[in-house]
């Protein structure tokens, strides 16, 4: 279970949220949602462990999460706003260079968003589109139990975010965790929302 | 421990498609070291006496060349946030990508840098010697080059800040490395080497790590 105890975060000089307190159980979703600059990528970014929290704590089973950042980072996959994609390889390269998989798994990832047949192809030929889908294909290859999403539908189109919706539903039957930031609508049937522009200064 | 291995893996195999940065770097190598020869002429009195230092010194500036790209390649495209969040260390990620940077340019400067010596008329005999002192010398060079490179990470005009923080950090390892390799007995200059390899050893992957941190927050 993941706890977050009065969160808050600074950037530059400006306290961009402040007292975000939520609790999330196995299965449970969180949607961010507010305003530009309300910071909801601030709040993905402290929740990964890549920005130490200005004040407040993050629990994990009621230990402190941020305690040891290597050891939480196997607890979630983080997919930014950034792609993380190197042009000059292929789309299954690309998913293998962190870690080396087999074939198979690389085309089960790409199959659950729709770009197996693009397995072969360099990825500087995709579109930005497909750029994000092959970026979200890397929660498939990962078992980690709680998923970070900053802006996971950007650029996607009504299909892709169905299939994206469903392969939620399934990772959260299994017992996993969503916290997503977006604008636009997703459907995370009975997930819990927070509106970061009311935690502001 | 399977996870740094698939750091250094990855790095050999990111640079392997990139090629262009390892192999700019020796060829920058190789021209500048001809540059020598073609200024001060062929004296085989004159070249002998400086091969030592010159190759010494273009090593350092040609190992330079891909450093503005270790970590910012990965910082602009978001790779370094997954790295972050790869289970590893922070040290340990710059750790891995210095040892990726002296497999692709240290070691290969290592194996060019005898032919290049012999080009400048440097004694067949005064090679291995020569050699000797760059080995420790080139991973000093991707340890330090590695620790300014993260620090200098995210910072406006960071290019050009790079090389005047590492240069100068570079000093002391010129010194004993170019002294060892003329030296009769350049026991103590190894010594010294050594010594600083085991200084920058530790304290350049945990300032590296500790920049990176900073660099990704």
């Amino acid at each position: 279970m993941l706890e977050a105890r009065s969160l808050a975060a600074i950037r530059g000089e400006r306290l961009v949220f402040r007292d975000v307190s939520f609790r999330l159980a196995a299965g449970g979703a969180l949607l961010l949602v507010g305003p530009n600059g309300a910071g909801k990528s601030s709040l993905i970014r402290l929740l990964a462990g890549l920005t130490p929290p200005a004040a407040g704590a993050l629990l994990w089973d009621d230990q402190d999460a941020l305690d040891d950042p290597p050891l939480h980072a196997t607890r979630l996959v983080f997919v930014g706003h950034m792609d993380a994609i190197k042009p000059g390889l292929t789309v299954a390269d690309n998913l293998g260079l962190a870690r080396r998989r087999s074939r198979a798994d690389i085309v089960a990832a790409l199959a659950t968003v729709d770009l197996e047949r693009f397995a072969d192809l360099p990825a500087r030929l995709l579109s930005s589109g497909q750029r994000r889908r092959l970026a979200l294909s890397r929660l498939a290859l990962s078992s980690a139990p709680l998923w970070l999403l900053d802006e996971p539908t950007t650029g996607l189109d009504a299909a892709s975010v169905r299939r994206l919706e469903a392969n939620f539903a399934r990772h959260r039957a299994g017992g996993g965790m969503i916290i997503a930031a977006t604008h636009l609508p997703l459907d995370l049937p009975g997930s819990a929302g927070l509106d970061l522009s009311r935690a502001g200064s | 421990m399977r996870a740094f291995f698939a750091l250094i893996r990855r790095e050999l195999v990111l640079a392997l498609r990139h090629a262009g940065d390892s192999v700019a770097s020796l060829l920058f190598f190789v021209i500048a070291a001809s540059l020598f020869a073609f200024a001060i002429g062929p004296s085989e009195q004159v070249l002998a006496g400086i091969a030592p230092g010159v190759v010494w010194v273009i090593a350092l500036l040609a190992a330079l060349l891909p450093l503005n790209r270790l970590f910012a390649a990965d910082y602009e495209d978001g790779a370094l946030d997954q790295l972050m969040v790869s289970g590893l260390p922070a040290s340990a990620v710059a750790f891995g990508k210095i040892i990726g940077h002296w497999l692709t340019t240290g070691l290969p400067l290592l194996i060019i840098a005898g032919p290049v010596a012999i080009m400048l008329r440097l004694d067949d005999a005064a090679v291995p010697q020569l050699l000797l002192t760059l080995l420790p010398g080139t991973i000093l060079l991707s340890l330090v080059g590695g620790m300014s490179a993260a620090v200098t990470l995210g910072a406006r005009g960071g290019t050009v800040l790079l090389p005047l923080i590492a240069l100068p950090l570079m000093i002391p390892a010129l010194i004993f490395g170019a002294a060892g390799a003329v030296a009769t007995h350049p026991l103590s200059e190894f010594a010294m080497l050594l010594g600083l390899l085991a200084l920058f050893l530790p304290m350049a992957p945990l300032a590296a790590g500790a920049a990176l941190r900073a660099a990704v927050s």
